[in-house]
């Protein structure tokens, strides 16, 4: 069996990621799930959080993603994402007015949609404000 | 014989015409490529997307009481038509097109006895379409796709209002109707339906995918993905509808408008050649004048 999984990570914009890793830890909704090569077929939905890319028993990038679904087969692993975003490139005050803009909207949220897009957008924003504060440490 | 200024003015006036439309091409070009790489790039999440979606709904397919998303109401009396169109004119077929075809579908449909509700995405789709259809249309969606091109959240906005009228019961099945991006000369209007999920090649992938599918493992549920994965595919659906149709109207406004450029040289050069033949005249018939004046004396 190969020792390597394919990782493509995917936005509607365009195709984010695309390499051979040796591990790739995904955010699932249910728990993070870590997948290694020969993983069982899976497809499971994804939580605003973040993507370790595990290289030769190292985190070699973190990548934001703000949900999706994840689609695991033996030597494949398809991450489709509504955004992503390189955790270096995040910024502090975007994050925080992106919380607080939401968490307005939330406030005025008239419908079921809209209540719904606006609790989703707080907890993306907060999962955000996380993960800086997580990389913020590991520096 | 043409007075000599008239042509004059006439030659300057569709030479700073022909000095617009060659812009308007250079920027349409510009744009297509830029709005063309987004329909490229975005295909690869729309294709994973579906095949997840098909690979799911391949274990619904016999069973009753799926999400109605995906089943239907078990109805179609009531169709949303969803209408692509651009917010700006000048762009020689492509508008007319798309309109024609809505019209085609609209008068089929009425002669069924079923309903048609008429959402128009971009200006010009509702300005051609009010004339006629002014009460089936719900709704006019303007200004997609400004300086930054088209955002992802454009398209959630009006698959979200999609989701909240189907909801809400105001239709059974619908539609989108777009231009497909072929290349810059070509647009395919291409109409898909959204609600219920089918898709196009669902017979050839099933058999494809046969095996595979069946192994899969869910978490959650299947239930529960398919009851996000489908809304949010109508938005990825509706995403690419979108850049499709922005890469299909700056191809068909380049297209026209290089045209436009090219028509106007040929004018100006006849215009130029009248002008010179009655230029040349004036002064011929000057010097006959002036020649017989001194035969005269």
């Amino acid at each position: 069996m190969a020792d390597v999984v394919e990782f493509e990570l995917v936005s509607p914009q365009r195709l984010v990621k695309s390499q051979a890793v040796s591990m790739v830890v995904v955010p699932c909704s249910e728990g993070d799930i870590g997948v290694l090569p020969g993983h069982t077929p899976l497809i499971g939905t994804v939580r605003p959080g973040v993507v370790d890319i595990h290289d030769n028993g190292k985190v070699t990038e973190s990548i934001f993603v703000s949900g999706g679904f994840v689609e695991v087969t033996p030597d494949r692993c398809t991450l489709l994402a509504e955004e992503a975003t390189m955790v270096g490139d995040l910024k502090q005050d975007e994050a925080q007015a992106r919380l607080e803009a939401a968490e307005k909207a939330l406030e005025k949220a008239s419908s079921d949609i809209e209540k719904a897009n606006a609790e989703a957008e707080i907890k993306t924003a907060e999962a955000m404000l996380s993960a800086m504060g997580a990389s913020v440490a590991a520096h | 014989m043409p007075n000599l200024k008239d042509l004059k003015n006439r030659i300057d006036s569709v030479k700073s015409t022909r000095k617009i439309t060659s812009a308007m091409k250079m920027v349409a070009a510009a744009k297509l490529r830029r709005a063309q790489e987004a329909a490229e790039s975005a295909r690869a999440y729309s294709e994973r997307m579906d095949t997840v979606l098909r690979s799911l709904a391949g274990s619904f397919a016999g069973m009753e009481g799926g999400p109605e998303l995906l089943a239907g109401t078990g109805e179609d009396q009531t169709h949303l038509l969803v209408v692509f169109t651009s917010d700006r004119g000048l762009c020689g077929g492509f508008n007319g097109s798309i309109v024609r075809e809505a019209r085609r579908l609209v008068h089929e449909m009425k002669s069924e006895g079923k309903t048609v509700k008429l959402l128009c995405v971009g200006r010009k789709g509702s300005d051609l379409l009010k004339s006629e259809f002014r009460g089936d249309i719900v709704d006019s969606i303007i200004g997609i796709g400004g300086k930054k091109g088209i955002g992802y959240l454009e398209a959630t906005a009006v698959s979200d209002r999609i989701t909240e009228m189907f909801e809400a019961g105001e239709f059974d099945v619908c539609s989108i109707l777009f231009n497909k991006f072929q290349s810059a000369m070509t647009q395919i209007v291409t109409n898909s339906q959204l609600i219920p999920f089918t898709s196009d090649e669902e017979e050839g992938a099933v058999a494809d995918s046969g095996e595979l599918k069946a192994a899969y493992e869910f978490e959650p549920e299947e239930s529960e993905i398919l009851e996000v994965l489908l809304p949010k595919n109508l938005g990825v659906q509706i995403f690419q509808a979108m850049l499709e149709s922005s890469a299909s109207e700056h191809g068909a406004r380049m297209t026209a408008m290089d045209n436009a450029t090219r028509n106007a040289g040929d004018m100006i050069d006849k215009l130029t050649l009248t002008y010179n033949r009655s230029r040349q005249a004036a002064i011929t018939s000057e010097l006959i004048e002036i020649i017989s004046g001194a035969e005269a004396l």
